[in-house]
């Protein structure tokens, strides 16, 4: 198939950037997306072409690490529900097809180059909480504590977020609700969270505010793109918890 | 004769008391004195992230890097299956004994018995570990820890985590990891690379990185170094691997005097899903587990083009249930896909290219319903049915091998030491417990017992035993380090020739793959050994790079890994050739039994190939590390 790409140029974060447009033609549509790309990075750089090759981060390719992630026709992860960019195929386009590709936006995920964006923000929300304060070797026997099936599966659902950043891509508000959510689900589903069930909530939506995220407004956008199916259910329970841990009794 | 500079330090006393005994007479470090040593951990996987947080709990100063954009990124990320442990949870008779002999005996008896008990002993505590940091493992209905059976153990001691255990083991360091930095016991760098090891008189003294967004050179000087920068399959250029995981690490380190262990030791995995067209750039697993349920076969005739579902089954050959009665389609990784290879050279391969074989659910649909399965594999069903648009519910899936780990690495000691003082090596980067072939669900168990439980006590002896000098960044081994690196970018940048890092890289892959893969014979790897410096030569003439030196290149990272694949594949083939045997993952044709199975040579070949670098070109030394066994009898691997 022959496609054509307008794809976002930005050398660098203090560059004003531009939508650059390349033709591609004979690709594969059981090639990924990401494959896509690296058939244009290789035609740009055998041609010497003055733009370079275009920028974009990608380690896994099986949509596990969540490095990778770009809006496809301002969609995060493009058109597919459940599907990291890097499990996209190129026989969800059709032939003569225009495709937008552009980085992941928000404040808080400057950009480093072209389509790759700086998300360490999401590293330091789970800094300030987003764990067991367990130390090695201070454990009990992993059958000591009983955890319901449901409970546990229901833990896994949160669990696994992949920290792509396509829920902030996707929200007007930049919020990082979901992805601290899914963290504050997955531990305070769990007895072993428990102990920090209130104090974690309460110290990672400070770093979410911290780090120039903006608030929640319930619109949904998250979860539409979520490539793991992380619910709105979880920004509910975050919302609980943090209300909860407000005016709890305090000699409980 | 063992090799004087090999000293394994293995304890004497029996194989079960050793490591207690060991821990009792490692030296400690007070703790009031342990944050005035700095360790430096290179990688953020398993092993990187674990030990990293281990060592800051205890009071150490802690540096970790990593190549990713953020230390979750690492590629243990990917392991689906689980991680074994001898709880014995669902009283099938484990033991750590026989985690011990499994492992062993999978590992085609190449590998150490005291380090292999050690990490049977330690498999317990992980999963305590891991559920104390609230690492959501599959639970049965009472609430306890649900096991399943996993790549051919006949019992149940894998645990895991729907098909993504090694995410939330990861997840599970990575938040250990997290709550250091956060405390601020750990500086945590991303989109840094190593680039050199910095040694004082022979002591591994620093690091030092190449920061991604800037291009610069940074020095990072410490008491003791921890690489744990994973494997390096992506030699071949299609793995499964993530596409950055590279060896340079562990190869500049080597040029530096480390000794590189095995490096030939390459593991196929049997169940990928098959090659599309040139332009792939990586391969994906299937969880072994899938070969729980499904009969692998092809047709009986070469050749034979029709619809699966079209060939009666008069017509299939299922060829490992006939070669192996007893295992079937759950034979060890390297014995599955060396068979895989043997039906396809013989034309009866499958797929657009006649290199993939069927894994077939329809018996197990029919016999389970469609639910069972779903349940079961669902999320590995629809993987597949994303990547080939074909539904495995309907049409049998298509397999075929590819490479997936590497047990070869940097040899260590038993305390996880290189033959370089201060240079511990953690993971998949050492060659250390998996012998030839590694089982199933042991790779997120060796990381983790080497970070979490090894690497603290072994590190904390050698700090409290080694005397240190003063060692400054702006010192002269430094500088020189520094300036062989910058010189090293700049001839990189400077070639202006015509063709991609990736043009080069995939043509030594493929070169690899046809000559040190699944099977090699002596006139393929003189082959190979020829050729590989003329690719080199080719890459140092006619490379070309976009870009600048001193900003955010990925071009150039890609280049600079590259360039240490086309240097270390030579000695996969000087290793791969030396090793006049089939042992696990190498399969010496030359060397094999009627049958077609592995004929191993305990009498001459019952060594760690432990490899010392010479001038680029050079053969290097060979030092053998005998490997005695004393616990097990070592008897030939077999599974009819």
């Amino acid at each position: 198939m022959d496609i054509v790409l307008k794809i976002w140029r930005q050398k660098s974060a203090t560059d004003k950037g531009a939508m650059q447009e390349y033709q591609l033609k004979d690709i594969s549509s059981d090639m990924s997306f990401l494959e896509m790309l690296d058939v244009l990075n290789e035609k740009l750089i055998v041609e010497k072409h003055p733009d370079g090759p275009v920028a974009f981060d990608s380690d896994c390719r099986e949509g596990i690490c969540g490095t990778c992630g770009v809006m496809i026709n301002g969609r995060a992860h493009g058109p597919l529900d459940k599907t990291t960019t890097c499990q996209l195929h190129m026989r969800s386009f059709k032939d003569k097809d225009t495709i937008y590709v552009e980085p992941f936006r928000a404040k808080s995920f400057s950009i480093i180059r072209d389509l790759t964006v700086d998300r360490s923000s999401f590293d330091k929300i789970i800094q300030r909480g987003g764990y067991v304060s367990v130390t090695t070797g201070g454990a009990c026997d992993a059958n000591s504590v009983l955890v319901s099936k449901e409970q546990a599966d229901q833990a896994m659902d949160n669990a696994a977020c992949i920290g792509c950043g396509a829920c902030v891509a996707s929200c007007k508000n930049a919020s990082a609700m979901l992805f601290t959510a899914a963290k504050v689900s997955h531990l305070g589903l769990l007895p072993q969270g428990q102990p920090e069930r209130f104090s974690r909530v309460d110290n990672m939506v400070k770093a979410m505010v911290d780090e120039g995220f903006g608030g929640c407004t319930n619109e949904g956008e998250c979860e539409a793109v979520c490539p793991k199916g992380i619910t709105l259910g979880s920004i509910a329970r975050l919302n609980r918890d943090f209300l909860y841990g407000k005016i709890k009794p305090r000699e409980l | 004769m063992t090799n004087k500079k090999l000293q394994s330090s293995i304890p004497e006393g029996k194989i079960e008391n050793k490591w207690d005994k060991h821990k009792f007479n490692l030296k400690l470090v007070n703790p009031s004195n342990r944050r005035k040593y700095d360790v430096m951990v290179v990688g953020s996987g398993l092993a990187g992230a674990s030990a990293a947080s281990s060592l800051a709990e205890m009071g150490y100063n802690v540096t970790c890097i990593c190549y990713q954009d953020s230390s979750r990124r690492a590629h243990s990320i990917a392991a689906q299956g689980g991680i074994n442990a001898t709880k014995n949870y669902h009283n099938d008779g484990d033991s750590i004994y026989r985690l011990f002999y499994d492992t062993i005996k999978g590992g085609d008896y190449r590998s150490r018995e005291a380090n292999v008990y050690r990490l049977a002993q330690l498999s317990g505590d992980i999963i305590d570990q891991c559920v104390a940091q609230g690492v959501p493992f599959a639970r049965d209905y009472g609430g306890t820890l649900a096991n399943r059976s996993f790549g051919g153990a006949q019992l149940s001691r894998t645990f895991y985590a729907r098909g993504q255990t090694g995410q939330q083991l990861l997840l599970g360091a990575y938040s250990a990891l997290s709550r250091q930095v956060g405390l601020g016991k750990v500086k945590m760098l991303t989109r840094r690379e190593f680039v050199d090891l910095v040694l004082v008189d022979g002591v591994a003294r620093g690091v030092l990185c190449r920061n991604h967004l800037t291009g610069k050179i940074e020095r990072h000087s410490a008491h003791a170094i921890c690489l744990a920068t994973g494997g390096y399959s992506p030699v071949f250029y299609l793995s499964t691997s993530a596409v950055g995981c590279n060896v340079t690490a562990a190869y500049r380190s080597y040029k530096r005097g480390a000794f590189f262990a095995n490096p030939s030791f390459t593991q196929i995995h049997p169940t990928c899903i098959p090659l599309s067209g040139n332009d792939q750039s990586k391969l994906t697993l299937m969880s072994e587990s899938l070969r729980n349920d499904a009969r692998v076969w092809v047709p009986k005739q070469a050749g034979d083009k029709r619809d699966p579902v079209e060939i009666v089954e008069d017509e299939r050959d299922y060829f490992l249930e006939r070669k192996y009665p007893s295992f079937g389609n759950l034979v060890p990784r390297d014995v599955a896909s060396r068979n895989a290879k043997m039906v396809c050279d013989e034309g009866r391969g499958v797929g657009e290219n006649g290199l993939a074989v069927y894994m077939d659910f329809s018996d197990a649909i029919n016999r389970l319903g469609r639910k069972a399965i779903e349940e079961r594999y669902g999320n590995l069903f629809d993987m597949y049915q994303h990547i080939t648009n074909e539904n495995p519910y309907q049409t049998p899936m298509k397999i075929s091998p590819a490479v997936h780990y590497t047990m070869g690495g940097l040899w260590v000691d038993y305390n996880l030491m290189s033959n370089i003082p201060g240079l511990f090596v953690l993971g998949e980067a050492n060659f250390s417990d998996h012998g030839a072939n590694r089982l199933g669900a042991s790779a997120l168990m060796q990381g983790l017992a080497d970070g979490y439980f090894i690497a603290p006590y072994a590190l904390g002896n050698y700090l409290a035993t080694q005397e240190f000098s003063q060692v400054s960044t702006e010192d002269e081994a430094f500088t020189k380090a520094n300036e062989s690196a910058d010189k090293f970018f700049e001839r990189l940048m400077g070639i202006k020739g015509n063709k991609s890092a990736k043009y080069f890289h995939k043509k030594l892959g493929t070169l690899l793959w046809d000559k040190c893969g699944m099977s090699r014979n002596a006139e393929g790897l003189r082959e190979a050994l020829a050729k590989i410096p003329e690719i080199r030569k080719e890459f140092w003439s006619d490379l070309s790079l976009p870009g600048d030196i001193d900003e955010f290149n990925p071009e150039l990272e890609h280049a600079s890994r590259v360039a240490d694949f086309l240097e270390f594949a030579e000695i996969m083939c000087h290793d791969a050739l030396n090793r006049e045997e089939s042992c696990g993952g190498h399969f010496r044709e030359e060397h094999q039994t009627e049958g077609a199975e592995a004929q191993r040579d305990d009498d001459n070949f019952s060594y760690v190939a432990a490899w010392q670098y010479q001038e680029l070109g050079e053969k290097p030394i060979l030092h053998k590390e005998e490997l005695e066994f004393t616990e097990v009898v070592r008897t030939r691997r077999q599974y009819k």
